[in-house]
């Protein structure tokens, strides 16, 4: 067999991503269909830069899930090595040095080989896995944990708002990539250190909702009991098994690796979060809405959480749009430097790192991780800019 | 205003202590100098052994003595071995008498950092050396960033909505999506590959260390500067648009003042008071900048120093290292600050 040209490449590329675009245009089609019932996400599709974005992002979001959760778009696996491919141009067919290449597998490494002959391409698509898995998580808890400070620091002012202010301020001195070294070693892990820092960070968001639930519905006791004791239960069920490694139920875990991965990216995110919340909070609260709220006596903390927040909204999602990039280029910092995750991870920033060794000889194992993580950054800041767009016009 | 500038030096200070101690507890977590004590001697020492390992060079003493034997408001430390005493203020095991002659306070406020367990010398030398280099490469990456950020800012901003501003908006975005570890892949395998035939550049920077010059220095200094320059352009972007919509340059319209009049005299000076704060605030972001694009480069800086330290737990430089960079944020937000309100009369301290 012949190595495939450039265009044999590409509508061999496009053909693996079927599923992909069968999703991309349901979606799509869907959407539009539907846009003027759709609120805030609906008028998305009346901006092109917004519509870009938003179609980047999709495309690698479900190219994570079908690719890296179904294995449907890849080609091999990604952990599978072959002598006979090591750095192989993309196009090269798949052989095997020793034993006989399977009858069913692919017939060509698409994007090439790496240094130890895995197929580049199943690499990048589960890259994208990796990606989804931590990412919007990371970013969601960043949030949570952002809000339930920010806003009464904002809102009551004065010594609790000094103090978090100087907290937050300390952490966001601390150069990101020290703190990483600092954080993400197997030493650090050896003392516990991430997981008591998880034990913190993960209660806020149980928290947050408890107290969501109890500012609203305090006045009808049997609605507010159900809402807050399923909170506790299934929050604190999971906060166990997260966190702490200890569901009685023994299903939910946590491999520790991962996990001081995410602590990391959350304790580095929440500070800013912290600092829009509160800004935001100081600026709303001198508003005429609040002040008919504190007049009819509602509780501080129903101010808060049922009339400052929703109003802040706007901001809060667009930044949420920018955070998701942000930690994405986090994740790919840590792996560019080999911290947390496995030395065999997939994820984007360790490919980056072992392609680069051999970056001017063969580039092709370090470009398609490069360009993907650079491609979803990029979606996502496109629909940030359309969201805020779009939610200034009315 | 020195009442203000008196007391963000006061938090500074504050911070700064904060800070250095989080590093110092982290780095002396007991499976740390476990690791730095198998490093220092041998891989296959027993538990006996690396115990006294660390009593022979005080690190067993609790964590807040230790703190301050490193910042010098604490006597350093002497331990008495078979063959003399070893102390925090004299290099290897000597005598009585040479214990007594030595310093009783040595730290970092008497001006002693340590002595670095990688390279085998005085941390304060190597500090000195690496901030240079990376000073030289700071130099360059801020000539041809800020220029560029508000050249691009200002032409964006000034007539928005055309076509030049949405490519050169869209352009922004681009290099702000792209982290250094992405640009600079991408920039060498395109500019100094043998793959692409384009051997324009050098894809090391080791050889600018002595000798910078175009061919060798301008890639990094590139990738450092491509994802400062969009953020920034964004925010001069945005200012010079506001200040275009301004009464007083309608005025100036109506007034038959040329175009580019209006712009270079009359909204410049405006527009460019929200860039300089963000500017000044860039600085600690190129921090992490510069230790991949040093990595990547293989330019052995100060981004470098940072990485050998960390993956070697090199406590002493560590601390040295985070010193440095912890007072490099704290005194650009300073900066920043006292700068804003020099610039803009509308705001006041008090």
């Amino acid at each position: 067999m012949e190595t495939l040209s450039w265009g044999e490449i590409f509508v061999r590329i496009l053909i693996q991503f079927i599923p992909v675009w069968i999703a991309l245009i349901a979606t799509f089609a869907l959407s539009i269909t539907f846009k003027r019932r759709l609120g805030l996400y609906g008028k998305l599709f009346d901006s092109t830069i917004g519509m870009t974005g938003f179609a980047l992002v999709m495309f690698w979001v479900f190219t994570g899930i079908l690719g890296g959760g179904f294995d449907m778009v890849i080609t091999h696996d990604v952990l599978e090595q072959s002598g006979a491919m090591k750095n192989k141009v993309p196009g090269t067919p798949y052989t095997k040095m020793i034993g006989d290449v399977a009858e069913n597998a692919y017939p060509y490494y698409l994007l090439g080989g790496d240094n130890l002959g895995r197929d580049v391409f199943s690499r990048m698509i589960v890259g994208a896995w990796e990606v989804m898995k931590i990412a919007p998580f990371a970013t969601l808890f960043a949030f949570m944990v952002g809000i339930t400070l920010g806003l009464p620091a904002g809102y009551y002012g004065t010594k609790l708002d000094t103090f978090l202010s100087f907290l937050a301020n300390l952490i966001l001195a601390f150069p990101v990539i020290l703190l990483f070294y600092l954080l993400v070693t197997p030493e650090i892990v050896a003392t516990g250190i991430p997981v008591y820092m998880a034990g913190v960070l993960f209660i806020f968001p149980i928290i947050f909702l408890v107290v969501l639930y109890n500012s609203r519905f305090f006045t009808q006791p049997p609605k507010r009991n159900l809402y807050v004791a399923l909170t506790v239960l299934i929050g604190g069920w999971l906060y166990l098994g997260i966190a702490w490694d200890a569901d009685p139920l023994g299903v939910i875990g946590f491999p520790p690796n991962l996990l001081v991965v995410f602590v990391a990216v959350v304790f580095v995110n929440s500070p800013t979060v912290f600092r829009i919340v509160r800004g935001l909070t100081m600026d709303i609260k001198s508003r005429d809405y609040v002040a008919a709220a504190q007049t009819r006596g509602e509780g501080p903390w129903y101010i808060m959480l049922w009339e400052i927040l929703p109003n802040v909204r706007g901001p809060l999602i667009v930044d949420f749009c920018l955070r998701i990039g942000y930690t994405t280029i986090l994740l790919g910092t840590l792996g560019f430097f080999g911290l947390g995750l496995s030395p065999e991870s997939p994820d984007w920033g360790s490919t980056i790192n072992e392609g680069r060794k051999l970056l001017s000889i063969y580039p092709h194992p370090a470009l398609p991780p490069a360009l993907s993580l650079l491609s979803l950054v990029l979606g996502l800041n496109l629909l940030a800019d359309g969201l805020r767009e779009e939610s200034l016009r009315d | 205003m020195g009442l203000f500038i008196l007391r963000r030096l006061g938090v500074m200070i504050l911070t700064a202590l904060c800070l250095t101690f989080i590093v110092f507890y982290l780095t002396n977590l007991y499976p740390n100098l476990e690791k730095l004590a198998k490093t220092q001697g041998n891989f296959r020492m027993s538990d006996e052994q690396v115990q006294s390992y660390l009593a022979r060079n005080g690190h067993m003493q609790p964590m807040p003595i230790k703190y301050g034997q490193w910042l010098g408001v604490l006597p350093g430390w002497t331990v008495e071995v078979d063959d003399g005493v070893r102390g925090r203020c004299v290099t290897g095991t000597v005598s009585a008498e040479k214990i007594a002659e030595a310093p009783d306070f040595c730290g970092v406020l008497q001006g002693y950092w340590g002595t670095s367990t990688v390279f085998r010398t005085e941390v304060g030398g190597i500090i000195a050396e690496r901030l240079t280099l990376t000073g030289i490469l700071m130099f360059w990456v801020v000539v041809l960033m800020v220029p560029s950020a508000l050249a691009l800012g200002v032409l964006a901003g000034m007539r928005e909505g055309t076509r030049t501003d949405r490519s050169l908006s869209t352009f922004a975005i681009v290099t702000t999506a792209t982290p250094e570890y992405v640009s600079g892949v991408i920039l060498i395998a395109v500019f100094a590959s043998s793959a692409s035939g384009l051997r324009w550049f050098k894809g090391t920077a080791t050889s600018a260390m002595e000798n910078p010059n175009f061919e060798n220095f301008f890639l990094p200094v590139l990738t450092i500067a491509l994802y400062g320059m969009g953020y920034i352009a964004r925010m001069t972007r945005a200012s010079m648009a506001e200040v275009m919509t301004a009464q007083y340059i309608r005025t100036a319209r109506l007034k038959g003042v040329t175009f580019s009049n209006i712009v270079m005299r009359h909204a410049l000076r405006n527009a460019l008071i929200a860039p300089f704060t963000v500017i000044m605030l860039q600085f600690p972001w190129l921090l992490n900048g510069v230790v991949i694009v040093e990595t990547l480069f293989n330019y052995k800086g100060f981004g470098w120093t940072l990485v050998q330290a960390a993956s070697n737990n090199d406590i002493e430089l560590l601390l040295g290292v985070s010193v440095v960079s912890v007072f490099v944020v704290l005194i650009t937000q300073l900066i920043s600050d006292i700068g804003y309100v020099y610039l803009n009369p509308r705001i006041s301290v008090s």
